[in-house]
């Protein structure tokens, strides 16, 4: 029997479990109200899949185009998202980006500069105005390693290479965290009032993905044993653009911001295709011709944008269609050009990363030659519902923050929301648990009993006698979710991989880890497979609840996106007999504000007929 | 392409010993790809650090054939056929198991460091520089905190020269704070004094190992130690200073205490 007793004990006020963009933004914000804060990481600080994210982040500045402001970025957001973001959410996010990100410069953020000396900012899919702050193509290790420079300085117990395992309460609130060093293997108790998730997604279920070992839905899974609702699962964001060949590096992404500063997609007969591809909705704002495109290019006013920068949903499964047509590039993907349309100076100093990464990986010049790319598994616009004002999840304490929560993305998210989503709320879910703390009235007490449990279930992977290999099962999941969870769905495919996934998950129950306890990545493996097979899931069934084709999710049964399902989400919770129960939820009526500024004309916008009336700056 | 030979160490801080693998390599791949087909077939509980996978994140970092490299960089077809392929933990940090070191030594340089301190902002609440400016410190700031550098650096391989000097590592971030167009902070004695410039003979090897290709000698370290020159050996300015009364800080101050993390 494990005495808790002789379990390493640590207290906090509040615990942020992620050391990404959203956590350590989180963690300060905790710190600086003067909580005692913890940040628990899985990785060593300044890793986490942030300093992967390259084109920028989006905040309407109005450095490059005076003319942006919130509104138009809450316009931007919402469209992307085909109307199915927490509307509070997304305002919030438009209103508050701004000064987050002149937060970052104060703290020694070194941004790209305009001609004047000012946060230079880039074209993206789906934004109206040049928006994105941005350091060449490498700016989420701008953000995390400027986060991270300060945050050290701002007392936080930072605990890294550590992993929770799961989370634990007095009653209904939390209470504190079970977790592990990766480095001994040793077992830890966190005691704390409140928990900010910051996990990110569950990338890595799939096998073509952008993601890092590290998105294995951890945080997701967690919440949702907790007590806490998973919301929009079915919004699985496949980037279009990741790198299709060599197969060992399928799935890396390629920044947007190639086709932001002017890279083309081709087919193999040397076509534009996306001209073909152009949704009714965004006609009246896109290119109709090559000629006018180029004109855009060329900074030319009036002419409008280039379909190369509709929203990712679309560009993805527009490749996709061209390769199933039989117009795909040599390893099954599209052409995107950059080397035919700026000089290789250029390319250099923009896209320094993505040179090095095709040069490094590919043996491919892009100053010289195309790239070959297809479509990733890249984010999840949902996650866990919060409370858009403080991030608070329905079990009280617990708050979560950045990719692992749901709301502000919709249906589909516009490149360059994700960095600012994790400052503007990462800040707010520090300043809810602040809030939530200072409310209590004693300190929580953990349940003991399930602390032994869960530190009994994570042994028990090692001291069995024989079991299933952790990398054959995550492979195999792996297939299971390319296959039948893709970027096209099809009731029959689901149905077979919400089959597959219960199959895997009584597999699962019997994994076996060799090998001792102290950095044993098997094992790591093994207690992660659990995180990724809950996330599956709650994909998988949503995937299978929503009947239509909205945003990131296409349904070969259901095309198109059908009014009706515009007024509910879909919410995964767990009930009394461990099911996972699925359901359609009303969404609240959006006040009537936002909804003229989101469905009004940019000429509207303009010239001030609408929405000329909205507070202008964000309520924090 | 056909099966390749291994030798990677396997062990911990009491003793280990290289073993021997072979592995079925296609094409495109790099070291980590094929040490994590070993992982999954021959050796679960090999211990690797790494992230992205992409050169992102710097965490792969080891000793392929002797040389401090990415693991996620290093591409299988840059070896001779039948070449085999050893690969061994960084020297220069203490081994927790296998091919991963602790490098926690790192990070409490960096905490040593004098933090970011901003000049006001311009009266319409901007803060203003120049492309020109900040392409100085942006090549610092790709730093993707890989310790390569730190690796090589012959003062950090001897245990002593680690209480004498931060390493190329941290002497470019103080170069990214010192060069940083907005930054009001003097940190020349500390330089000279806490973070040990003077212990660097530009061997360059630092700058040799480099994933990011920052130029961290000739544009870091030598402009740095310049400016304590300046500040501390340069006679006519310490003439100047004489007569006409300026007073620059010579003295280090005290800097943050180091303080540990619970750890595991």
């Amino acid at each position: 029997m494990l005495d808790i007793g002789e379990i390493q004990t640590i207290e906090h006020d509040v615990v942020v479990i992620g050391a990404g963009g959203a956590g350590l933004r989180a963690a300060i914000e905790c710190s600086r109200e003067g909580l005692d804060t913890g940040l628990l990481s899985k990785s060593l600080l300044g890793k986490a899949h942030t300093v992967m994210a390259e084109g920028g982040m989006a905040a309407a500045l109005g450095n490059v185009d005076a003319r942006d402001n919130w509104k138009f970025h809450f316009r931007d957001t919402m469209r992307g998202g085909k109307f199915l973001n927490v509307w509070r959410m997304a305002e919030l996010h438009a209103k508050e980006a701004p000064e987050r990100v002149r937060e970052l410069e104060e703290w020694g953020a070194v941004f790209d500069r305009t001609r004047d000396g000012l946060i230079n900012q880039r074209n993206f899919g789906g934004h109206r105005y040049p928006r994105l702050a941005h350091v060449g193509d490498r700016t989420g290790l701008e953000l995390i390693r400027t986060l991270q420079d300060h945050g050290v300085h701002q007392g936080i117990a930072a605990h890294t290479e550590c992993t929770a395992l799961s989370l634990l309460k007095d009653g209904e609130r939390m209470a504190g965290v079970a977790a592990y060093w990766r480095e001994t293997g040793r077992l830890v108790l966190l005691r704390a009032k409140a928990v900010i998730l910051a996990t990110g997604g569950a990338g890595r279920a799939w096998g073509v993905t952008s993601n890092s070992w590290e998105y294995t839905g951890d945080g997701l899974a967690m919440a949702y044993d907790a007590g806490a609702e998973l919301m929009d699962m079915e919004f699985t964001q496949f980037h279009p653009t990741g790198m299709v060949w060599p197969l060992s590096v399928r799935g890396i992404l390629v920044t947007e911001g190639v086709r932001g500063d002017g890279g083309v997609l081709l087919n193999n007969e040397g076509e534009r295709f996306m001209f073909g591809y152009i949704p009714e909705r965004f006609a009246s704002e896109t290119a109709d011709s090559v000629e006018e495109a180029s004109r855009w290019l060329d900074g030319e006013e009036g002419a409008r944008r280039p379909p190369e920068l509709l929203t990712r949903d679309v560009v993805a499964r527009a490749i996709m269609a061209e390769v199933k047509a039989g117009r795909g590039s040599e390893h099954g993907g599209a052409l995107l050009d950059i080397a035919s349309r700026r000089p290789p100076d250029f390319i250099k100093r923009k896209l320094p990363s993505m040179y090095h990464q095709f040069k490094e990986l590919a043996e491919v010049d892009i100053t010289k030659k195309p790239m070959e790319v297809g479509p990733t598994l890249h984010y999840f616009m949902g996650g866990i519902r919060v409370d858009a004002d403080r991030q608070e999840t329905r079990v009280p304490g617990l708050f979560a923050c950045g990719e692992c929560a749901a709301g502000l993305h919709g249906a589909n998210r516009l490149g360059g929301n994700s960095l600012s989503d994790l400052i503007v709320f990462g800040r707010r879910a520090g300043l809810g648990a602040a809030e939530y703390v200072r409310g209590l009235a004693a300190t929580p007490r953990l349940d003991e009993d399930a602390a032994r449990e869960v530190f009994r279930r994570a042994t028990g992977i090692l001291n069995r006698q024989s079991g299933a290999n952790p990398y054959e099962l995550h492979e195999k999941l792996q297939s299971v979710m390319d296959r039948d969870v893709g970027i096209v769905r099809i009731k029959d495919d689901l149905v077979r991989g919400v089959e597959q996934i219960e199959r895997l998950s009584a597999e699962a129950a019997t994994v076996k880890a060799h090998g001792a306890s102290q950095y044993n990545p098997g094992w790591h493996e093994a207690l992660s497979i659990r995180s990724l097979l809950l996330a599956s899931e709650a994909v998988a069934r949503s995937a299978l609840v929503r009947e239509e084709s909205r945003g990131a999710h296409t349904r070969l049964d259901f095309e198109g996106e059908h009014d009706e399902w515009s007024r509910y989400n879909v919410v995964c919770r767990k009930v009394a007999d461990g099911r996972m129960q699925v359901e359609k939820v009303e969404r609240p009526e959006p006040p009537a504000a936002l909804q003229q500024i989101a469905h009004a004309s940019i000429e509207d916008i303009e010239t001030g007929r609408i929405g000329a009336t909205a507070p202008g700056r964000g309520d924090g | 392409m056909a099966e390749r030979p291994f030798r990677i160490w396997r062990g911990d801080e009491g003793g280990g010993a290289f073993e021997s693998f072979r592995v079925e390599i296609d094409p495109g791949m790099v070291v980590l790809d094929a040490l994590h087909r070993i992982q999954a077939r021959d050796a679960n509980d090999l211990a690797i650090r790494w992230n992205c996978k992409a050169g992102k994140c710097g965490s792969c970092s080891m000793e392929i054939n002797g040389r401090p490299r990415l693991a996620c960089m290093t591409r299988m077809n840059s070896f001779a056929d039948g070449e085999t392929i050893v690969v061994q933990p960084l020297k220069a940090f203490p081994l927790i198991k296998d091919l991963v070191t602790d490098v926690s030594w790192n990070y409490e340089q960096n905490k040593r460091i004098p933090p970011f301190s901003p000049r006001p902002r311009d009266a319409d609440g901007q803060h203003r520089m120049y492309q020109q400016d900040a392409d100085r410190v942006q090549e610092f700031r790709k730093c993707i905190e890989c310790f390569l550098c730190q690796d090589v650096c012959h003062v950090l391989r001897d245990r002593a020269g680690k209480s004498a000097f931060v390493g190329p590592r941290f002497m470019i971030r103080l170069a990214s704070l010192e060069m940083h167009p907005l930054d009001d902070e003097d940190r020349v004695p500390e330089i000279l004094h806490e973070f040990g410039s003077g212990m660097c003979n530009i061997t360059r090897c630092c700058t040799e190992v480099c994933p990011e290709s920052i130029d961290i000698t000739d544009n870091g370290i030598i402009p740095l130690k310049e400016r304590v020159v300046d500040r501390f050996y340069d006679p006519v300015v310490k003439l100047w200073r004489r007569l006409s009364g300026a007073s620059v800080r010579t003295e280090p101050r005290p800097l943050a205490k180091l303080s540990r993390g619970d750890g595991p």
